[in-house]
């Protein structure tokens, strides 16, 4: 099994990363965009089968370590 | 005072925070490893400067899961004195011992430069010595300083009088030109509510002695002796 976990700035959180890649593109002549945000992708590979059991173990390893829920949002696929 | 500095993989302002406290403040300091479970007879921890783990992850995510962390979370609900230095401030809100968090400076720069500090209140360990007015010309050297917390809790740091310094001018005024990483209501440090652990982002240990262009960073070490002494005569009467 693999999880994907994306990890993403709350909108309450000013991204300035986000920021400056958005005004690059505008500056490169990409138009109609109206924001970015910059975060970090996890690809995480998995002994077993049991994708609820992952799930459960990445949720709570999401929430305590590899996400800061005070200012970062995540997204846990497994597949 | 017994003084315990943590090492952590990549610290690397530790050397200095020994020196400030032993050679130009005259107290005993030592190291602790991060691996160690115990911090001895340290009457008051040091969580230095540095890129503990390399930072990786986020700034602090992984020191704060190290053994020694434990055994500090445990030395501050004891209310023992504990006071985190740029990476060490933000290993001590990654902890959970301090609120809020250390994102990326507003300007994506890394910013190594002396700025001035206001202390906002006397009252506490880490400024109590601070003579009143007096503004302190520190080094900062972080990319990820800016200071957030959610609305709740910055209502809370007023309610409480939690901001112990802010970023301001050679002259004393709070403008967001003299914030150099965004960081909110100008904040440079804080404490809990307790009053026994703080942190902040500018280098007192590197502002200790004249020789290096500033002595200022001793009023908090200072501040924090004074405390500790008041405290063994109090136990001792």
């Amino acid at each position: 099994m693999k999880a994907k976990i994306i990890i993403t700035p709350k909108k309450a959180v000013v991204d300035p990363q986000g920021k400056t890649v958005r005004s690059a593109l505008e500056q490169m002549g990409h138009q109609g965009i109206k924001a970015v945000h910059v975060g970090k992708y996890l690809e995480i590979e998995l002994d077993g089968t049991d994708k609820e059991i992952a799930r459960k173990t990445l949720d709570e390893a999401c929430h305590r370590f590899l996400s800061n829920p005070l200012i970062e949002d995540y997204k846990l696929e497994i597949e | 005072m017994n003084f315990a500095v943590l090492q952590f993989p990549a610290s690397n302002c530790d050397q200095d925070a020994i020196h400030a406290l032993r050679d130009v403040l005259g107290h005993p300091a030592r190291y602790v490893w991060h691996k160690e479970t115990s911090l001895g007879d340290a009457d008051a921890v040091i969580v230095p400067g540095g890129f503990s783990y390399g930072d990786y992850l986020r700034c602090g995510a992984i020191a704060r899961f190290s053994p020694v962390m434990q055994a500090v979370k445990q030395f501050a609900d004891n209310g023992g004195l504990v006071l985190g230095i740029c990476n060490g401030f933000q290993v001590l809100t990654e902890a959970g011992l301090l609120p809020g968090a250390l994102v990326r400076n507003r300007d994506l720069q890394f910013h190594c430069e002396h700025i001035f500090l206001k202390t906002v209140t006397p009252d506490s360990p880490f400024t109590s010595k601070i003579p009143a007015g007096k503004l302190l010309k520190i080094p900062i050297a972080h990319g990820e300083g800016c200071y957030f917390a959610d609305e709740s809790t910055l209502v809370a740091f007023k309610a409480n009088n939690q901001i112990l310094w802010q970023y301001c001018s050679a002259t004393g005024d709070v403008t967001e030109g003299a914030n150099p990483n965004g960081s909110l209501l100008n904040i440079a440090g804080i404490c809990n509510q307790r009053r026994n652990v703080a942190g902040l982002m500018p280098h007192p240990e590197r502002a200790s002695e004249s020789l290096l262009g500033s002595d200022d960073g001793r009023w908090i070490f200072e501040s924090m002796i004074a405390a500790l002494q008041n405290k063994t005569v109090a136990q001792a009467a």
